[in-house]
């Protein structure tokens, strides 16, 4: 019996909270454990279990794997949430890269400076509005279907939900212009292994509040 | 017979630079629509050929693909340059990935203000040499193969002959701890596709001269 998989990174979403959606997703039960201190980081570089002395760090089929994106692809085609073909494959790739892009903008919210984060969160609504919800809402729209990619579930919707949450944490009423959206994602989310993951008591984490910043800070500076 | 794949971006590396690199590698020809005005890239907007409003954007396989890893993918899973099983797939992202984190702090050196360069430049020769190098040179020690994954030619090598040039450019003996480093570039360079890419009057582009950034930050604000 394969051991779970087992992640190790800060108490936090960070780089680390698309692999559990995606494992979440593909129903994998996995274990975590959480860097606390700036020594437990250290400890892990001088084990050598840190190969580029980064975590993310996810303990899976005998591997130490780094890196998010070489982490969420192992898993995505292991779990067959990466299409069918190649072509399937490439429209996957451009709409979770784009996501990400959308992802990492939201992620580096919290570590403005206070008098930068307003506008911050401005050129988040924008281009969630602008540039990145309009795609998704048009893909669904052009084909009809439920999942954005080959009719059927992948990574690539995965990563919309978390992504379109995490937006309307930003801003609640951030799908108002998007009505397939606002169906993707009650959809996507009564998906029963998605649908356990949104539970209280599941190992997704909340939006890092302000106070618990400088810790998480100490452990990487 | 299927047309060459179309690259548009400005002239010079950038985004694009990686994508030359693995068609050139791949063997494969391809022509070039460089962007050299504002109104250029707004009429590749507003003609809809900009998925997430932004270039890099590859025309390839009746495909207008944008997004550079999800370009990079795809040309290296089409010619076979992605290992022959997802784990060695992993192996490769988690190589290609990391070289890309260097990438991207040597990309945005010639942005930063000139009070900052200096520093900027130590902390690339400070990653270049003990983060991400001694990896590599590691991995090549431990296999004493030619090749970085699975005994056979990948984008993983591609992607550190490109890294290790553009290092080189920033400090030359850059390499001077490195020997089977050095023996890899030697090795690597000779292979015809990428001999041929080397050499004067290919499509691969020089660094970016100081005097040419303002045209190319008008053209993207």
């Amino acid at each position: 019996m394969a051991a779970k998989p087992k992640l190790h990174y800060p108490n936090g979403r960070g780089r680390m909270e698309s692999i559990r959606w995606l494992l979440a997703a593909a129903g994998v039960e996995f274990d975590e454990c959480f860097l606390e201190t700036k020594d437990h980081l250290t400890k892990l570089k001088k084990d050598g279990f840190l190969l580029f002395q980064q975590v993310p760090m996810v303990e899976i089929d005998g591997m130490k794997m780094v890196q998010t994106r070489a982490i969420l692809n192992y898993i995505a085609a292991k779990y067959n949430l990466y299409g069918k073909d190649l072509k399937e494959r490439a429209l996957i790739d451009m709409y979770v890269e784009g996501l990400l892009d959308l992802n990492e903008l939201i992620m580096h919210h919290c570590i403005q400076p206070a008098d930068k984060k307003e506008q911050h969160l401005a050129t988040i609504e924008d281009k969630a509005t602008n540039r990145y919800f309009p795609v998704f809402e048009k893909v669904l729209k052009d084909h009809g279907q439920d999942f954005l990619v080959g009719n059927q579930f992948s990574r690539a919707d995965v990563q919309l939900l978390e992504t379109i949450l995490m937006a309307e944490e930003c801003k609640p009423d951030i799908l108002a212009q998007f009505p397939l959206l606002q169906s993707f994602k009650a959809r996507i989310s009564n998906i029963p292994t998605i649908k356990k993951f949104l539970q209280p008591g599941s190992q997704r984490k909340p939006p890092l509040k302000e106070e618990d910043l400088p810790k998480i800070m100490k452990i990487f500076h």
